[in-house]
């Protein structure tokens, strides 16, 4: 029970140490992520016996398809992000801890990201084998696109997430605050995926990758900011 | 007292309203190292309110408070000395008892976080059940691992909400011990409980709170200890 030499952690060493923290939790419980992973592979398959293949080719399906589902799975990895400090108020104590409210919000929304990356590693070949899309020259596009809305998703995400968890009708209010925030990046990401699956050279999305980058600078460093306030003064 | 030494904690008409409810009313008082502050008070009245307050957690609407030496809202270096137990666990029921309280030492920047969260879950007499998820440790056992949480970075003030509860024997002894500890090495305690018994036992001073004030506070010594629960259950009584 020493203070004795303590270097408190800066923003990014405390948010790194709280991401850590929330991959362990998920790990052991795997909940979230289980859940997630089966509602993007039953959309997909849902979406797929909707499907007439007579009428829309499976290329200009299939980014819509997927950015929806990258888009419903990811909101209940966000649900539970805030909730699991909610339970027996470990929130008081990262609140407690002598480290910056925004290394906080960093810490969750990186533990966020590795969630929406993880759905979308399974969701991906999925679609691609269900639609018959072939990923072979895209992939890498397809996961520079899925990174950037990672990015601009969590951003917008964690901190509504925070907001909601306080309110009583937290799962009903996340999707009704995120979802018009995520129209941009929902659109940005579906357009540019289908114009990648069509082998388009890079300047004819060029302006949605742009759209992608304003956005997540733009809500990473809003969110980063604004979450403090979200927190009971 | 020793007039020399400064208070760890100094509360001055402090307040807190939630919307026109005054949780907290003008509440003042000192304490200084190695004190125990026994706060009594039916439920309602506002106690664990003013802990929040201490702790850094809630702002306060009127009034100054200073807590180790740093003025309110006092940031980073406020909340390094302060440690809470509350009688929400604030654990993480999927991991072990270790590395909840190794992620509290790594946050709070100690040096080597592992060791000291041994030592500290030796100290509560929990160390058997280090590595057993929280989830499957008994209420009693959390509580203890809770403590430990708490307590790791040696903070300069403890405040203690309702810690006994929930506590066996054991667990009850451990606390015992473990405030005696602190207040031999000049931490400040704030003990906010409904168990007069363990309160006056540990207590250098008491007070009790009603409607969001101190309508009692006094020296543990200018006290008897039975009259003085008598007069408290009369005046929870008339409380509620």
């Amino acid at each position: 029970m020493s203070a004795a030499g303590t270097t408190i952690p800066g923003t990014f060493g405390a948010a790194l140490l709280i991401a850590r923290k929330d991959l362990a939790v998920e790990l052991r419980s795997r909940a979230a992520f289980l859940s997630a992973v089966v509602f993007a592979l039953l959309a997909a398959a849902i979406f797929y016996f909707a499907w007439d293949p007579t009428a829309v080719p499976s290329i200009d399906l299939a980014p819509g398809v997927l950015w929806v589902i990258f888009t419903f799975s990811s909101l209940l990895g966000l649900n539970r992000s805030f909730a699991a400090e909610h339970a027996d108020r470990a929130l008081d104590g990262l609140l407690l801890a002598p480290v910056s409210r925004e290394a906080i919000f960093l810490g969750k929304a990186l533990s966020n990201f590795v969630f929406v990356v993880g759905v979308q590693l399974v969701a991906v070949p999925a679609v691609a084998i269900l639609y018959n899309v072939p990923l072979d020259r895209a992939a890498w596009g397809i996961v520079g696109i899925g990174m950037l809305a990672a990015v601009g998703l969590v951003a917008v995400g964690t901190l509504f997430s925070a907001m909601a968890v306080n309110t009583r009708l937290a799962e009903l209010l996340l999707p009704m605050l995120s979802l018009p925030f995520f129209v941009p990046i929902v659109m940005a990401a579906a357009q540019a995926s289908a114009r990648i699956l069509n082998g388009r050279p890079y300047t004819d999305f060029a302006g949605w990758v742009r759209l992608l980058v304003a956005f997540d600078l733009v809500f990473v460093t809003a969110c980063t900011l604004a979450y403090p306030y979200t927190i009971e003064r | 007292m020793d007039p020399g030494v400064d208070a760890v904690v100094h509360a001055a008409a402090l307040t807190r309203h939630f919307g026109r409810c005054r949780a907290v009313d003008r509440v003042t008082f000192s304490l200084f190292p190695g004190g125990c502050l026994a706060v009594f008070g039916p439920n309602g009245a506002g106690k664990t309110t003013l802990l929040r307050m201490l702790a850094g957690l809630l702002q306060p609407s009127e009034g100054s408070a200073q807590v180790g030496g740093v003025t309110l809202p006092g940031g980073a270096s406020a909340r390094a000395t302060v440690g809470l137990i509350s009688h929400h666990s604030m654990l993480y029921p999927a991991l072990t008892a270790r590395e909840n309280v190794e992620f509290a030492a790594k946050l709070q920047g100690l040096p080597q976080p592992r060791q000291a969260a041994a030592h500290t879950l030796a100290a509560l007499r929990v160390d058997s059940w280090a590595d057993v998820p929280v989830r499957a440790l008994s209420r009693g056992l959390q509580q203890r691992v809770s403590i430990a949480r708490a307590l790791v970075h040696g903070p300069k003030v403890v405040l203690l909400d309702e810690p006994f509860t929930g506590l066996d024997a054991v667990g009850s002894a451990a606390l015992g011990d473990t405030l005696a500890e602190l207040k031999n090495a000049a931490v400040g305690l704030i003990l906010v409980t409904h168990h007069l018994q363990e309160g006056l036992a540990v207590a250098t001073h008491v007070a009790v709170m009603r409607s969001g004030r101190f309508v009692r506070y006094e020296s543990r010594e200018a006290i008897e200890g039975d009259a003085y629960a008598e007069g408290y259950l009369e005046l929870a009584a008339a409380a509620q």
